[in-house]
């Protein structure tokens, strides 16, 4: 129970806590929130990323995670822009596109405006996969099914307007033919209804796909560019002649409540970062398929701002 | 598909990784990770689900080997150890355990929670050890067969379930569907998981819907909760219930002359453990309806009947196993617990799938290994807790009033860190209390919030996937697998309505003689 003794001490802290300024922050263990259940990607690449956090030259302090599941990540997001704490002790995790995509479709408390990025730590392409006796072997096999059987193509994903669901409209988009979306409660669902062949393709994480390539043929990548460290010969979707970007790709990162201290957004800005290159994360990450992408501040900010722009559009019409 | 790699005379290979497994350092974890599994599930909600999550980041620091052991040992222990609590305080630990607590509790407060627990604890270890080597021996055949059901099959056994609300621990069928409806409307609170509609959302706390965790703790544990308190500050040690010692010897001859109950449970833990979704949730509920089904003392079941722990903890731990075969070797989670180990199995770099067992052998037989050595540990520190654990019940009512209301409390907070969590198991438990008091009973309440989703969700995906292919009756009514499930389900409708008209008659009977 030393995690929960950690949350209590954190708790405590938080509660007698005293002005702060950046000089001394953070003089006390920090928390992250995750909006998704424990043992999930993003909960398990949260507690990867942070296990050097208390290393002197990081924050010197231990960084506690702390996960408020349920609706897709709404009751987490909710919860952080609404009521927590603007001292830095409280950080949460991102998932984009999920958070801006939801921010656009729903009524939701959060948005780009009133939350701060800090930094990125990872990004997950969604790839197109087919079971391995499948008939597809490219993404022009699939266009040629799709326009020859409008509506008749049946694609897993993990749930609506989450990275899935974006690149699977893009490619519907693309191919220029109406498919069939079949909505899952998480990533793992969909791709067990692909490899039990309860579907005829399914949009999935890079990191799980890879996991499970003995058993799939991967048609292509929702990137702008190959994925060199895993996925080496798997083409992209537009190097297929599909117009199919990276908007689709599922960044997970940090971020804290607008109203922060600047000269703590600073501090976490420069010493987050460098956390995320640490040696033993990187292996960690590489260990378990997932792919590491560091972002500082800046870029992560741009970012969000691109999605911003381009979700409001695609999601416009539906 | 290269899963036959681990068929044939390679399955006795688990033999030879046994070294490991008997090392000072290992066993000291397996003794640890069992002991702390058993108080983990012994605690209303944590759930094994939870421990292993929780256990994971300790599992950084150590070696792949000793990591996973810690994770098996503690899977093992915790599906067994959530049964202390259902049977001594009638709060199931998991939702796993809801069938364990009909009549283990029964039997507690009879002053027989000493027998109840070892046979719990015996069942739990027989049906636990042949899931393991229905693991070990049956995967390659097995991995295929789970991955076969699609959501016209798991709408089907949904609805199979839902055949077993009206008669579960009620009096009245009518009752008990009336509960299951509520619990079905309970578990649609929240965004639809599916299309993401938002449904009797009236407060922001009930977005993410109405945690099953929370729901069970609230419904079983506070209606007890208040019952204790209506006897107010009255002495009770006159008539403190005596709890009578039991032989351990006594407790193993007993399990095995009811073998037809241990039989039908691990039979229906490996299936219902092989059909990824499903997962434990429902196999204790539905071997327990079974095994009451077939045995000479049905009218004895609910009032404290050991066949019906039998058959719910057997079962319980049956699923253990088989829940693992479509991880190990597709690497697809077939339970949410098996999701959250895939998770520690990544994070020491080992990729479960068709060539897990060519390339990190030596760890996945120790890890196996581990659950199987996991049995004996948690079937020894069982039986010796059980002795005084069963002392519980002598706690004047007052004070086991307060503590259930602390632990249920504190585990229904720490399911989502969530206060508003608290405040749903206390209305819930509120209500549960009123219903109570006019023979509505918790458990099918319970199985409507779990089934409801199971339905909902997967009819709802295979509308979709039918609209694409031959239509719905094609999707849902064609096809062996569906056939065979829509049969049990007729069988199992016809089976009720058979036997409550032969209770009328019987009743009817009586009341002429009389």
């Amino acid at each position: 129970m030393k995690k929960f003794a950690l949350g209590m001490a954190a708790l405590t802290a938080i509660a007698v806590a005293s002005p702060l300024s950046a000089a001394d922050y953070p003089d006390r263990p920090v928390s992250l929130m995750v909006a998704y259940s424990p043992g999930g990607a993003t909960d398990f690449q949260a507690r990867i990323v942070t296990m050097v956090a208390a290393n002197e030259e990081y924050l010197g302090q231990p960084i506690v995670i702390i996960n408020k599941p349920g609706a897709g990540g709404k009751v987490g997001w909710n919860n952080f822009a609404s009521s927590s704490k603007t001292d830095g002790y409280e950080l949460a995790a991102y998932n984009v596109p999920h958070f801006i995509a939801q921010s656009i479709k729903f009524k939701t408390k959060y948005s780009i405006d009133n939350l701060e990025p800090i930094a990125n730590w990872g990004a997950d392409p969604a790839v197109f996969v087919v079971n391995k006796d499948s008939p597809f072997n490219s993404m022009k096999d699939v266009a040629e099914y799709a326009k020859a059987n409008p509506g008749k193509l049946t694609v897993s994903g993990a749930g609506l307007f989450v990275g899935h669901h974006i690149a699977y409209l893009q490619i519907e988009k693309a191919l220029g033919n109406e498919l069939k979306y079949v909505p899952h409660k998480g990533g793992a669902p969909a791709m067990k209804s692909v490899l039990g062949g309860q579907v005829m393709a399914g949009v999935n994480n890079l990191s799980d796909a890879y996991r499970s390539r003995d058993s799939l043929k991967i048609l292509g990548i929702a990137d702008l560019n190959r994925n060199e460290e895993f996925l080496p010969d798997v083409p992209t979707i537009k190097e297929q002649g599909f117009e199919v970007d990276d908007s689709s790709v599922n960044f997970r990162g940090v971020m804290v409540r607008k109203g922060t201290p600047q000269d703590v957004i600073d501090k976490l800005a420069a010493k987050v970062p460098e956390m995320f290159k640490n040696s033993r994360v990187a292996k960690q990450m590489k260990a378990g398929g997932s792919p590491l992408r560091v972002m500082t501040r800046d870029e992560v900010k741009a970012m969000w701002e691109r999605r911003q722009k381009f979700l409001t559009e695609l999601l416009a019409g539906l | 598909m290269r899963i036959g790699a681990i068929s044939g005379w390679k399955n006795v290979e688990f033999l030879q990784h046994f070294g490991p497994v008997f090392t000072l350092t290992s066993m000291a974890i397996l003794c640890g990770g069992t002991v702390g599994g058993l108080l983990l599930g012994a605690t209303p909600g944590l759930s094994p689900t939870m421990a292993v999550a929780l256990l994971i980041p300790f599992t950084f620091h150590m070696t792949p080997i000793h990591g996973l052991m810690l994770l098996g040992a503690a899977y093992t222990a915790t599906v067994a150890g959530g049964a202390i609590s259902a049977i001594l305080l009638k709060i199931p630990g998991a939702p796993a355990n809801i069938a364990t607590a009909l009549d283990g509790n029964a039997m507690a407060k009879r002053g027989e929670g000493a027998k109840a627990l070892q046979i719990c604890f015996i069942s739990s270890f027989i049906g636990g050890v042949i899931g393991i080597f229905v693991l070990i021996f049956l995967t390659p055949v097995l991995a295929q067969f789970a991955l076969g059901f699609g959501p016209s099959h798991m709408f089907w056994i949904a609805i199979l379930g839902v055949t077993i609300i009206g008669s579960l621990d009620s009096k009245s069928v009518v009752k008990g569907l009336l509960a299951g409806a509520v619990g079905l409307w309970i578990a649609m609170i929240g965004y639809d998981s599916i299309q993401g509609v938002e449904r009797f959302i009236f407060s922001e706390h009930l977005e993410g819907g109405v945690h099953i965790i929370a729901a069970l703790i609230g419904l079983f544990a506070i209606p007890q909760v208040i019952e204790m308190l209506e006897g107010g500050r009255i002495r009770h040690d006159v008539e403190v219930v005596k709890v009578q010692p039991h032989s351990i010897f006594k407790a193993v001859s007993e399990t095995i002359s009811k073998f037809r109950a241990a039989t039908i449970g691990s039979l229906i833990g490996v299936v219902v453990g092989l059909i990824p979704g499903a997962g434990g949730q429902i196999a204790g509920l539905v071997a327990y309806d079974q095994a009451r089904r077939f045995s000479p003392n049905k009218e004895r079941f609910g009032t404290g009947e050991s066949e019906g722990v039998i058959a719910a903890e057997t079962a319980n731990n049956a699923m253990v196993g088989p829940s693992l075969v479509p991880l190990l070797t597709l690497s697809v989670p077939g339970s949410p617990t098996a999701a959250v180990l895939l998770g520690g199995l990544l994070i020491h770099g080992i990729f479960p799938g068709p060539n897990l067992f060519e390339q990190h052998g030596d760890v996945a037989w120790a890890f196996i290994n581990s659950l199987l050595i996991g049995q004996f540990l948690m079937l020894i520190f069982g039986l010796y807790i059980a002795g005084w654990a069963a002392h519980v019940v002598r706690i004047p009512p007052p004070i086991l009033a307060s503590g259930i209301l602390v632990l249920g409390i504190f585990g229904a907070y720490s399911v989502q860190s969530s206060y508003a969590d608290v405040v749903v198991m206390m209305v819930l438990g509120l209500g549960m209390y009123f219903l109570s008091k006019f023979g509505f009973s918790p458990a099918p309440l319970v199985l409507g919030v779990i089934l409801g989703p199971i339905a909902e969700s997967n009819y709802v995906q295979g509308r979709i996937i039918a609209e694409a292919g031959d239509g719905l009756l094609a999707y849902f009514c064609t096809g062996g697998l569906n056939l065979f499930l829509i049969a049990l389900v007729l069988a199992s409708v016809a089976y009720s309505v058979l036997t409550e008209i032969r209770m009328r008659r019987f009743e009817s009977n009586q009341g002429a003689i009389a």
